[in-house]
């Protein structure tokens, strides 16, 4: 069992046996300290994701699974072999691995270009790649089906996947851009003058080292298309049932919770399932602690340049849809759409006007990001540590488990979750505004690790140890080893994180109050109303919601640009 | 004894405390339960604030189907005061799990008995608010440029005259989707699933949602599709200035009702703000707002409603008991005939 242990560390462990070392007895007293500090540390994350996630899914799945204080085996074992809560959960995990087998492949190119390559627009391509991930689903929804209409495509399993895809595209190529970043080329080209292909050196070596940040970045792309509600039943036509879909019409409509419960722990399960798979190729990539020099693009990127500049147009083509008809008034070309937006919309359409919405979207999502920042950074520098004692590593194991959960579980269980157990003070919030970002930063806080932890694993604990026996403080040892090595993948986190709390929709339209509505929320209501002018303005809205995106994270790479100059 | 001194310091702390939350001169707020379609113009609730002192906080989050399912898992703590929004296909649902307490609005006059739910089904506890019907709505444009009489029937739907022209939402993810299977329930009665066998052999096209359904697949002039015929709601052709119109033969009666919530705190200010909702200052500012109808006979109409909108004289209902009682096996029926 102790064959894994890190050499310096048992290097440390015997040095400390030596008896009569004075140093040795402080060591237990600062070591006392520093257990204490990382247990405050792991209960950041813990208790954020405990109160807001776990107590309120656990309270709501209990009520389905113990209608009586008992457990209801004959009512589970019913539902589980129903033939359609069989074939759900096998439709739920074949889609999202087919589409996250899909993505990896479409997004490995960007994320070389975005990583390797320096170019005009690169900061801007950086950005750009982000804007279907902040789209709320109906709209893209409708965009797709509008491109899709009169084609044997429309309805079927392949407009699904290809707007699966289109949504998460982001994730992979931002996700392993990251890593990609921090890889010494030399290792390569060294390869690469001993003879090895292209091919070969790639597959041997760069796929190896990227190996922690792809796992990483599949398994929130896999969860991601398991839990996707809007885009399933609008481009599938209603004809496919997922998991989140039949957990939608079980808790909404039929008030089904014992079936709705099961269907949730399928969910958890599902969850668990993958985080094992993932933790095994997590491996530990030799540290590097700078970002490589981008160099101009050479005729041999020409495959990995096309295939990029063909997968962006793939993406533009229902983005452009969607700009063509915000432009559009009555068929005509117009701003009208736009102007349209300082408005409540034809016959009180909206409580607040779109512009008031973006105020309170950014509001919403600036919180949001900041709380997902603050518990995803505690988790990473934790989660980064080997600790000695088999024990906490296993707790590490489960912290991180539990960061992933909710990504992987219904918006609806959590926000009926949320009705039946936060409604008690001091925790009396199911009317409160502030659930809507905290909402928010569940989803984001994933990413955030996700994003953040193959970085900071990368740096190894001789690092560590090092900066620890030239007389630094743990506090010291993670301001300027972690958050040193992590400050660009810590921004390119603070993107991610801020798009996807601007996109929510799911949770937010459960919480959101008619006076505090968000941009999505808006978008949303606007498109379910008759009327040219209402989806004229559905459109500039979405429009809007994309360049705000690109814009923000185009500030916050600017930032990027800066950090990296002091490597 | 010494033990009871601190006990009783703090029973008489609670009491003052628990004295000082509701002081006299407090107005009350009133919480309101609605779904996320709840709308009416800037101080038409504060009227109602003027006129008796009474502050209403709305909370409108989630849709119309969680609203009821929302009362029910809550009841423990309630939500709220009032609840505006549950309909007829939730309505029994509602008062089968205690959630409201019985109150109906004695404003109510014999012209709106058409809107009551019978008892047992909700009648006890629910006044009627606003009414609409969902319909096939018909874009007469495209029919007169084919040079096609309209359909107005269910049954013409399935005449071959009208193959690949209809675009319905599904039933088990959209409301009016359900709404219209409930038409063809209360029009053929268990021949229904024969009826649909028919519409699909007719190349009826299924959509998930109003919004795709209406913009993407229908020809009206704001969207972009091919089929001249859509579910939508009898509301929807004064968005369109009367380019397109109601089949009245086709509507299935959704009327949304409000009550008081059980465990109020406030259950007379309750009763007086489902009394307001009723009254022809809220009535009057429906339409343009939630884009139904008022059910109170005294309230007046905008002008484009009266010009371009319609209502059914004789549409479909269904008892709210018997829709409460067979919604999942209808729709999982539905389901397998039309989105096999």
């Amino acid at each position: 069992m102790g064959g894994d242990r890190d050499p310096v560390t048992l290097i440390r462990q015997s040095r400390g046996r030596e008896a009569g070392n004075p140093s040795h007895l402080r060591r237990i007293s600062s070591r006392g300290a520093t257990a204490a500090a990382w247990i405050l540390a792991a209960a950041v994350p813990l208790v954020f994701v405990g109160v807001f996630f776990a107590w309120p899914v656990a309270s709501i799945v209990g009520r389905g699974l113990f209608p009586d204080g008992m457990l209801d085996v004959a009512g589970i074992v019913e539902v589980l072999s129903r033939p359609r809560t069989v074939r759900i959960i096998g439709f739920t995990i074949g889609m999202a691995a087919a589409a996250t087998a899909i993505t990896l492949v479409l997004g490995m190119p960007v994320a070389y270009v975005l990583s390797r390559l320096r170019f005009r627009g690169r900061g801007v391509l950086r950005a750009a790649v982000l804007v279907p991930f902040v789209l709320p689903t109906v709209v893209v929804g409708i965009a797709f089906r509008a491109l899709l209409r009169d084609t044997p495509l429309d309805g079927s399993v392949v407009a699904i996947l290809a707007a699966l895809v289109f949504f998460n595209v982001a994730v992979v190529a931002r996700t392993v851009a990251v890593s990609w970043e921090s890889l010494d080329p030399r290792q390569e080209e060294a390869a690469r003058v001993l003879g090895a292909g292209p091919v070969r050196v790639f597959v041997t070596i760069t796929l190896r080292r990227l190996a922690p940040s792809i796992a990483a970045a599949a398994s929130i792309v896999f969860l991601f298309c398991s839990t996707a509600f809007g885009t399933v039943l609008v481009l599938g036509g209603a004809k496919y049932a997922t998991i989140e879909t039949e957990i939608w019409l079980l808790t909404t409509q039929f008030l089904d919770l014992r079936a709705a419960s099961v269907l949730s722990v399928a969910q958890i399960v599902v969850v668990l399932l993958l985080l094992v798979i993932t933790a095994r190729v997590r491996g530990r990539t030799t540290a590097q602690h700078r970002s490589f020099a981008t160099r101009r693009p050479r005729r041999s990127d020409t495959p990995v340049i096309a295939a990029t500049v063909l997968i962006a147009l793939a993406l533009a083509v229902p983005l452009a849809a969607l700009l063509e008809r915000s432009l559009r008034v009555a068929g005509e070309w117009s701003g009208g759409n736009y102007l349209a937006l300082a408005s409540t919309g034809g016959r009180n359409a909206l409580t607040v006007t779109p512009w008031q919405a973006l105020g309170n979207s950014l509001g919403f999502a600036a919180a949001a990001t900041g709380l997902a920042m603050l518990v995803g950074l505690v988790a990473c520098v934790l989660l980064s540590r080997t600790p000695r004692s088999p024990v906490a590593r296993r707790g590490l194991d489960l912290v991180d488990g539990a960061l992933m959960l909710p990504l992987g579980v219904s918006a609806v269980t959590v926000g009926f979750g949320f009705l039946i157990t936060l409604n008690s003070p001091p925790l009396d919030l199911r009317t409160s505004p502030v659930l809507v970002p905290i909402a928010q930063a569940l989803v984001a806080v994933p990413l955030v690790v996700r994003t953040l932890l193959p970085v900071l694993r990368s740096v190894g604990s001789r690092m560590r140890d090092a900066a620890a026996t030239l007389g630094a403080p743990p506090w010291r040892v993670i301001l300027t080893i972690d958050l040193g090595v992590a400050g660009r993948a810590a921004l390119a986190a603070t993107g991610l994180a801020f798009t996807v709390a601007l996109g929510e929709f799911g949770a937010t339209t459960f919480l959101s109050r008619p006076d505090a509505a968000t941009l999505p929320v808006v978008i949303y209501r606007l498109i379910g109303l008759p009327g040219g002018d209402n989806a004229g303005m559905a459109a500039a809205a979405s429009v809007v919601l994309a360049a705000v995106c690109v814009a923000v994270v185009a500030l916050v790479e600017r930032l990027r640009v800066d950090t990296a100059g002091a490597f | 004894m010494q033990r009871f001194i601190p006990l009783a310091a703090l029973a008489a702390s609670a009491l003052v405390l628990a004295g000082c939350t509701t002081p006299p001169d407090e107005p009350t707020t009133l919480v309101l339960v609605t779904h996320d379609s709840f709308a009416l113009s800037e101080g038409t609730l504060e009227a109602f604030t003027e006129q008796t002192g009474i502050v209403v906080d709305v909370q409108s989050g989630g849709d119309a189907g969680e609203l009821v399912n929302k009362l029910v898992l809550t009841k423990d703590s309630p939500l709220g005061d009032v609840v505006f929004g549950i309909d007829n296909t939730f309505a029994s649902r509602a008062a089968d799990n205690g959630v409201l307490e019985e109150y109906v609005s004695g404003d109510l006059t014999e012209a709106e008995d058409a809107f009551l739910l019978p008892a047992g089904s909700g009648g006890e506890y629910l006044t009627p608010i606003d009414s609409g019907d969902v319909c096939v709505n018909v874009d007469h444009e495209w029919f007169t440029e084919a040079g096609l009489a309209e359909p107005a029937t269910l049954d013409d739907l399935i005449d071959p005259a009208y193959e690949g022209l209809l675009v319905v939402e599904a039933a088990n993810s959209s409301s009016p989707g359900l709404a219209f299977l409930l038409a063809t329930i209360a029009a053929y009665g268990d021949g229904w699933p024969d009826y649909w066998s028919a519409l699909v052999d007719n190349q009826v096209k299924v959509a998930a949602s109003w919004s795709d359904a209406y913009y993407v697949d229908f020809s009206g002039p704001s969207s972009e599709g091919d089929r001249p015929l859509v579910v939508s709601y009898a509301s929807s052709p004064p968005f369109e200035s009367g380019v397109t119109g109601v089949l009245l033969d086709t509507c299935f009666r959704q009327t949304e009702y409000a009550g008081v919530i059980a465990g109020t705190e406030h259950p007379a200010e309750a009763r007086q703000l489902v009394d307001f909702l009723f009254s022809t200052v809220v009535q009057n500012d429906i339409p343009e707002n939630m884009y139904v109808f008022p059910v109170n006979s005294e309230a007046t109409l905008p002008e484009t409603w009266a010009e371009y909108a319609e209502i059914a004289t004789d549409p479909y209902v269904i008892d709210p008991a018997e829709i409460d009682a067979n919604r999942e096996r209808w729709i999982s029926e539905w389901a397998a005939i039309a989105t096999p």
